[in-house]
Parts: C-alpha cells; sequence; structure tokens
C-alpha cells in the first residue's frame, strides 16, 4: 500500500503519438491521450473526425475494420498492446467495444448473444453472477432472453450490445455512439445505466456525435477534428467554451 | 409395386446418406466463410484413399502382421480416417484460404484457389500412386435382411445410421455449444466477433475439422459400398453434393441433410421409370425447377442467417 501510493500512476488506457493510414490517407495525425482508472472520457468531434478509427485502432481489429498503424503506441495499464490480437485484447486486457451500429448476432437469441462473449473466459470466474448484472443493469434484456436479437427495438439491441460487452469480462468499456438511433427515454435509460456501472468501477470511453450529450457524462473530454485533438479538458469546462459552443452545440 | 418402391426408397436414403454428409462440409464452409470449398469432393477421395491405407494397413498388407478382425479394423479405421482427413482439410485452409483472408483477396479468387486445391489433390494422387485404381477390402461380412421381398444389407443400414447420427451431432454442435455460437455468429456478422473475445481462426479451424472428417466418413462409407477407388471418384460425387447444399438452401445445414436425401431420392426414382442414362438428365432438370421455384433453397432465406 505504502509503496504503490509513492509510484507514479499508471493510466489505464495511454495513447501515444497515434498515427494511422487508410492507403496514403492519414486518418489520425499522432493523436495523444489518457484515460485513469475509473474515469469517463469521451471523444467528441464531427463525422469522419476519426473516432470511430480511433477505437478500431485500440482494439486491434485487422485492416479493413482498422486502418495500417503508422507510428505511435498504445498502452494498456502500461503494456503495449500493439502487436496483440484483437480476440487477445479483450482476452487479456479486459478492454471491450461496444461498436456503432451495435452489431449484434441476429441470429443468435439474447441469452446466445451474451453466452458467447464468454467465450474466452476462465471456467473460474463466476459467469451466473454477470449475467444477473447485466439483466439488473438493463431489466428488458432479461424479458427477453430467448428472443432472437434481431426482432430487438433498436434500443433493445444497443442494451444487448453494452451487455455483451459486459459479459466478456471488461473492466474497460468503449462505446461507440450508444445514443444513435435511441428514442429519448432510451436514451436516458441507457446513459443512466452506463452511470450506474461507472460508480461501480467500470472506466469509460466514450464515442459521441451528440456532443452536450456527451460532456454531461463525461468527467473529461477531447475534442477531435480532421485526425487532431485540437482541445481537451474537463468536460465541464469544455461545454462552456465558445468554440465547442458554435460548432458542436448549436447554439 | 410397394416392395420396389420401398427397395427403392432404401437406396435412395444410401445414396442420400453420401451426399447429406458431403453437402454438410460444404454448407459449414460456406456458412462462415462465405466460401464455396470447391475442393471439398476431392477431400472425400483423399478421405477414401486415407481409409484404404489404414485398413490395409491394419490387414497386414505392409509388412505388420494382421492380428485385428474386420470389424475392429474398420472401427479403427474410422476414426483414423476422419482425424487423417481434417489435418488434410485444415492443412488447405492454413496454406490456400488462409493468406489470402489474410490479404483480403476478393471472394473470386478464393473459390478459384479452391478450384484449383481440388485439381492438386486430384492429380497429386495420380501422380503418387499411379492411375490403377485401388480396390478397398472388404472389412465386414455383408448381411443380408430380408423383409418380404425387400433386401437389406447390414451395410445399408450402418451407412443411412451413420448420416443420421452425425446430423443429429452436427445440430447439437451448431444449436448448442459456444463454438457452434460462434460459427453461427462468424456467419451473421464476422466482425463483431473478436470483439467478443473469440479468435475467428480458431473457430474456421473447428469448422474445417468438422466439414473434412464427415467428408472423410463420407469416403470411408462410400468405399465400403462401392470398393473401387480411383483419383477422380470425389469429382462427380463432390459436385452433385455441392448442388444438394444450394437446394437445401446453402449454408444452413438443415437444408444440406435434406438436400441430400432429396438429391438421392429423385434419382434413384427417375431411375426406376426411366432409363438410368437419363438419371442425371432428369435429376438435375427437378433440382432446377427446385431452385427455380425457390432460388434460395428449400432452408435459405435471402441474405439472412447462415448455418
Amino acid at each position: 500500500m505504502i509503496n504503490s501510493a509513492s509510484k507514479p500512476k499508471v493510466p489505464l488506457l495511454e495513447v501515444r503519438n497515434l498515427e494511422v493510414r487508410y492507403g496514403n490517407i492519414a486518418a489520425l495525425h499522432g493523436i495523444s491521450f489518457l484515460v485513469d482508472q475509473g474515469e469517463i472520457v469521451t471523444l467528441i468531434g464531427a463525422n469522419g473526425a476519426g473516432k470511430t478509427t480511433t477505437l478500431h485502432t485500440i482494439t486491434r481489429l485487422p485492416p479493413p475494420e482498422a486502418p495500417k498503424l503508422f507510428a505511435g503506441d498504445i498502452l494498456i495499464n502500461g503494456q503495449s498492446i500493439i502487436k496483440t490480437e484483437p480476440h487477445d485484447v479483450v482476452r487479456r486486457f479486459h478492454c471491450a467495444l461496444a461498436p456503432e451500429g451495435r452489431h449484434i448476432f441476429g441470429n443468435l437469441t439474447v441469452t446466445e448473444n451474451l453466452t458467447l462473449a464468454t467465450f474466452s473466459r476462465p471456467k473460474s470466474d463466476n459467469l451466473a453472477k454477470d449475467y444477473e448484472h447485466v439483466f439488473e443493469l438493463f431489466p428488458r434484456l432479461a424479458e427477453r432472453r430467448h428472443q432472437r436479437s434481431e426482432s430487438l427495438s433498436g434500443g433493445e439491441q444497443q442494451m444487448l450490445a453494452v451487455g455483451r460487452a459486459l459479459m466478456s469480462g471488461c473492466t474497460f468499456l468503449m462505446l461507440d455512439e450508444p445514443s444513435m438511433g435511441l428514442a429519448p427515454l432510451m436514451m436516458y435509460d441507457m446513459f443512466r445505466a452506463l452511470k450506474k456501472l461507472n460508480q461501480e468501477g467500470m472506466t469509460i470511453l466514450l464515442v459521441e456525435q451528440n456532443a452536450k450529450l456527451a460532456l454531461d457524462f463525461a468527467h473529461r473530454g477531447y475534442l477531435l477534428e480532421t485526425g487532431e485533438i485540437i482541445l481537451s479538458g474537463n468536460a465541464a469546462e469544455l461545454l462552456k467554451n465558445p468554440d465547442i459552443h458554435k460548432a458542436y452545440l448549436g447554439h | 409395386m410397394f416392395d420396389s418402391f420401398l427397395q427403392n426408397i432404401l437406396n435412395a436414403l444410401q445414396w442420400g446418406s453420401f451426399y447429406s454428409l458431403i453437402a454438410l462440409g460444404y454448407t459449414l464452409v460456406y456458412g462462415v466463410l462465405r466460401l464455396i470449398n470447391f475442393a471439398h469432393g476431392d477431400i472425400v477421395m483423399v478421405g477414401a484413399y486415407i481409409a484404404f491405407f489404414i485398413s490395409s494397413l491394419l490387414l497386414g498388407q505392409y509388412g505388420m502382421p494382421a492380428f485385428l478382425p474386420g470389424w475392429a479394423v474398420l472401427a479403427l479405421t474410422i476414426p483414423l480416417t476422419m482425424f487423417f482427413t481434417s489435418v488434410v482439410g485444415v492443412t488447405l485452409e492454413r496454406v490456400a484460404y488462409r493468406p489470402l483472408r489474410r490479404k483480403g483477396a476478393n471472394r473470386l479468387y478464393v473459390v478459384i484457389t479452391a478450384l484449383m486445391a481440388g485439381l492438386i489433390l486430384e492429380n497429386g494422387n495420380l501422380l503418387v500412386l499411379g492411375a490403377s485404381r485401388k480396390k478397398f477390402p472388404e472389412l465386414i461380412e455383408k448381411v443380408v435382411y430380408k423383409f418380404g421381398s425387400v433386401y437389406v444389407t447390414n451395410l445399408k443400414i450402418g451407412v443411412i445410421l451413420t448420416a443420421i447420427l452425425s446430423f443429429i451431432g452436427l445440430h447439437f454442435i451448431i444449436t448448442r455449444t459456444k463454438v457452434g455460437m460462434a460459427m453461427r455468429a462468424i456467419s451473421y456478422d464476422k466482425f463483431a466477433v473478436p470483439l467478443m473475445g473469440i479468435p475467428i481462426d480458431t473457430v474456421i479451424v473447428f469448422t474445417f475439422i468438422l466439414g473434412s472428417s464427415m467428408a472423410g466418413l463420407a469416403g470411408i462409407l462410400f468405399a465400403l459400398s462401392y470398393p473401387i477407388l480411383d483419383p477422380y471418384m470425389g469429382m462427380s460425387i463432390g459436385w452433385k453434393a455441392f448442388i444438394a447444399a444450394v437446394v437445401g438452401g446453402i449454408g444452413d445445414i438443415r437444408g444440406a441433410f435434406a438436400g441430400g436425401f432429396i438429391l438421392g431420392i429423385i434419382e434413384i426414382m427417375v431411375v426406376a421409370f426411366f432409363p438410368s442414362s437419363y438419371r442425371d438428365l432428369i435429376a438435375f432438370s427437378i433440382l432446377l425447377l427446385i431452385l427455380t421455384i425457390r432460388p434460395t433453397g428449400l432452408f435459405g432465406v435471402a441474405q439472412t442467417t447462415k448455418i
């Protein structure tokens, strides 16, 4: 205890000078940012700014889903994951992504979707508790657990995408546009559940186009514009920033 | 009349079993990879040859003392053949398909590679073993049961039962196990599978193991029933099984299973009423008609879930 207090704190995620390219076209021009244990951090920015690219690069998805990593480093708890296979980012580093467009497996039932996410987890993990936790967070999933998941509404599918990420045993949750296509009430439910998750200790990196929503929810934020981070800081301060106001909050 | 009908049905079920077992391999690989593995028929041939060598070895052909009775040889040959045939299938995946997948090659190139791989297996066999045909040893004594005027051999019953049990086993794997779920998940949305912590390549290798071991099984059963082996034996039965898989709705294992038996029944029934040289003409005309009415096959649904 005494020792760990004197050690410099290692962030959960550290992205260093990340530069990625699609062919000859650079998508990220050397961005750097941090996410600390227990934080909610948001990446905001317009369409095409490189938000989804950043998440896909962190999850180490192979091309064509993520572009070629040209320079820079990605560290989880101080350890580089540049050479890690995508499934090991989940299995060994416990980073999960609820992707944009949800990408749930529509031909499987709700329960099967959740079970699939436990594919690589050790037998010693208490899965029953995790199912219970997901169903407690999203009671609608419990009601529909035996339904084919393509029959769920958009909001329920998003809940399933998040629930699935949780079932993979993650300690770091990345969310790509979880508000997309959701009815206001659903969106409210979703973010309340995410807040609760964070209070239980989950570190969250949120990518959103809805800057107001994201900054209301997060502790800190980074503003991404055409592959560069042009602003960063405390979420409350960013909300008051006149530039952000003008460009992203529409006042 | 009824007796001869029953006799025909039994023969049809035997041929349907071969087609079904092979069609299941086509459909599994297609469901997971969207790849029509045109080498699959030749994997059946390889399976038959592997079974030939294993059983010959155990029967003392190559200087090893023969100490096992025929049924024991068969009991050993089946799992060993399934194992070695799946090694061949997995090797094919590793050497031919995976590098293309890594480079993100267009599906057309992968299909052409599969066709070439099939030709390599055929001609490689020809080169190594020569053009002379092999006579598959008789491992079990033929027993004929007679019901009225219908004759059934123990082999025929064995073939049909094996096909049915294999399907039940496969269906269990696909619907009840995690790896089966992963196979279905890949067929629906490949993108999200690694995000679940699932190594896609492992699931693909498993798919090839399942498909090729069933091809190996089909190879043994075929060789037991029609004991003359030649390097091109897998071609025609492979193509027909592929068509059976398409008629059933490729990507759906129920479709492949049903399609195999439908093809078997159509073929035998055509021969029962027409000269046997019309068999393929009429049988495939009927299949063409089925596809015209249901282009996605019997169990297929356009562009949704596969496997």
